[in-house]
């Protein structure tokens, strides 16, 4: 698979892009701007970047204020902190009166493999998920990111957005256009219907090499958009191949997983999730050696994919 | 700096004591810290902001961000002092789908700036809007008012900081210094004080006054006005209750409901 940019830099890029068209455009920043990559509106446009430095909460209010003075904030930290630290903020100031801030979580999941548990997020799509209000926004690669960050400049109301430090694998191209809430099926098939986001998209599409081994047929969908989603979408799709598996960077608890449950829950349709098993990240030498350890991979979710499809039949028997 | 009819601004703000004490009647509700800042919103609504309630959505408009947002009754007071709602709707204080909220919701009420009440936040979304009218080269200024508790909260002291940091001269915020929280004395309970040394030593300008009189409140906004390159600080001493002779330095009164017999008499010793 051939790799593409890291989901933060395409970030960074893009939303430098919409700053030079749209003068609303402001980026605020906990002192992560090398990382975040808010650092390009920095270079381009200091008096449109803010310096809030280590101090989420006011950073998070003082967006919501911007926002109601017609601004466009992009709110930037670490996932981890943006939706930990800030959290009452985003829920007091930005998501209950529904204000035009997007709340930007760079290093998402294991990818700050380094600095361990403190720094990598387990549970962001889980806090911004229960937020009404809220959209929340998984890109899978660089063209899916640069898609979604200029939905979010369109886009009137809170959006969560969680961005991948490292490079990921490209399986979209330029022409790819990004529509709010629809699941895209990447790979059809027709025994197994994977719901991946992030990363995990092309760790599915892995997967089905080793699953078509075993005359297992996967149809990958990539669930770009966490929140809303189309429901009725969902429930098609899993209802085609009769047996489901979510794959996620991310706590099983409370993300795509249980966001895709609650999608099937009146369509008795057996769901095997593969993701963190409710626990928090370490460090690591490099980004795959977790998702290794966490059983973020292809084995896993073939083998998640093939107990689905046991569960179908005995279901079914 | 124009006239100010002080007479005019202290009768509002004996208005708005009155309409607090009926939007309570003798439900429980926070009466003493509303109490507390009647004549600071008074002062401000009719005095120092450039408001027009004919046109409460102007883009220079002067904003008021109320952080201690459970003091909200001295603000609905005010917006019914000035039209902006209706007097029935006074009534209708904390029921289903009154826009009189528990704590100010700004899709109910034109005058309502922000959602407060999730204490600590007032000021940075403060900050946040005048950072945004300097990018827009607009000049209107935002008064804050925090609680002395509210002070308590970390969020305060690090938007505290970035008003300084980024020179927000047209930032004012008051303390309401009325020395009482939900569960006692301030001095006892969690000391937030020295106020004027702490704001000072963050890079503010830092003012004191007797809460409670419109000219000391308007004399300070009119000083706050003058400074050119810092946020203002107004420490007001203000008495909890002001207004109503048993809720007066009463914490009780934070939340609590009056009598019948309590009410009667609030309401006479308002005439």
């Amino acid at each position: 698979m051939k790799f593409g940019k890291a989901p933060r830099i395409a970030y960074g890029e893009e939303l430098l892009e919409l700053a030079k068209k749209n003068r609303d455009i402001v980026a605020l920043d906990g002192d992560l701007s090398k990382s975040t990559m808010t650092c390009l509106i920095e270079e381009s446009y200091p008096e449109r970047y803010f310096e809030m430095s280590i101090a989420e909460a006011n950073m998070v209010a003082t967006a919501a204020g911007m926002a109601l003075k017609g601004k466009i904030p992009f709110v930037n930290s670490f996932a981890v902190f943006i939706t930990g630290r800030a959290f009452d903020q985003v829920r007091q100031s930005v998501a209950y009166p529904g204000l035009n801030v997007k709340i930007c979580g760079s290093s998402s999941g294991f990818s700050d493999f380094g600095d361990g548990a403190t720094h990598q997020s387990v549970e962001d799509l889980a806090l911004m998920r229960c937020l009404p209000n809220m959209t929340v926004l998984s890109p899978m690669d660089e063209h899916e990111t640069r898609e979604m960050v200029r939905f979010m400049a369109a886009h009137k109301g809170p959006v969560y957005i969680r961005l991948d430090r490292n490079e990921v694998p490209v399986i979209l191209n330029e022409n790819y256009k990004f529509k709010l809430g629809e699941p895209v099926v990447v790979r059809s098939g027709k025994d197994v219907t994977i719901f991946a986001t992030g990363q995990m998209v092309s760790i599915a599409l892995s997967a089905a090499a080793l699953l078509e081994a075993d005359g297992i047929s996967p149809e990958i969908v990539n669930v770009g958009t966490i929140k809303p989603m189309n429901e009725k979408a969902i429930i098609e799709l899993a209802r085609t191949t009769g047996a489901a598996v979510t794959a996620e960077e991310h706590n099983v608890r409370g993300g795509l997983g249980s966001a895709v449950a609650e999608a099937l829950m009146k369509c008795p349709i057996p769901i095997v999730p593969v993701g963190i098993e409710d626990r928090f990240g370490q460090s690591a030498a490099d980004y795959s050696e977790l998702l290794q350890a966490y059983g973020l991979t292809a084995e896993s979710i073939a083998a998640a994919c093939r107990e689905a499809k046991g569960l179908k039949k005995e279901n079914h028997g | 700096m124009k006239p100010y009819d002080i007479a005019l601004i202290e009768q509002k703000a004996k208005a708005i004591r009155r309409d607090i004490v009926r939007m309570l009647k003798t439900d429980r509700g926070h009466l003493g810290g509303s109490m507390s800042i009647a004549d600071i919103t008074a002062a401000l609504y009719f005095g120092a902001m450039n408001f027009d309630p004919k046109d409460p959505h102007n883009p220079d408009r002067d904003r008021f961000i109320l952080s201690k947002g459970h003091s909200v009754l001295a603000q609905y007071g005010a917006l019914a002092e000035l039209g902006l709602l209706e007097r029935e709707v006074l009534d209708r204080l904390k029921r289903f789908a009154s826009p009189l909220q528990g704590h100010p919701d700004r899709k109910f009420l034109p005058g309502i700036e922000a959602n407060t009440g999730s204490l600590g936040q007032g000021l940075s979304v403060a900050n946040g809007m005048a950072l945004a009218g300097r990018l827009d080269g607009q000049s209107f200024r935002v008064f804050v008012i925090i609680g002395d508790g509210e002070l308590s909260e970390g969020q305060v002291w690090e938007a505290a900081m970035a008003s300084a940091h980024y020179r927000l001269n047209t930032v004012t915020a008051f303390i309401d210094n009325n020395g009482l929280q939900a569960t006692g004395k301030i001095s006892d309970r969690f000391n937030t004080m020295p106020y004027k040394e702490k704001f000072i030593a963050f890079g503010w300008n830092a003012l004191e006054v007797d809460g409670h009189s419109v000219k000391e409140i308007l004399d300070a906004v009119d000083k706050a006005k003058d400074e050119k390159t810092k946020p203002t600080v107004i420490v007001a001493h203000t008495i909890k209750g002001k207004g109503v002779s048993f809720a007066e330095n009463n914490p009780a009164f934070h939340h609590s409901a009056m009598t019948k017999e309590q009410y009667e008499l609030a309401v006479r010793e308002l005439q």
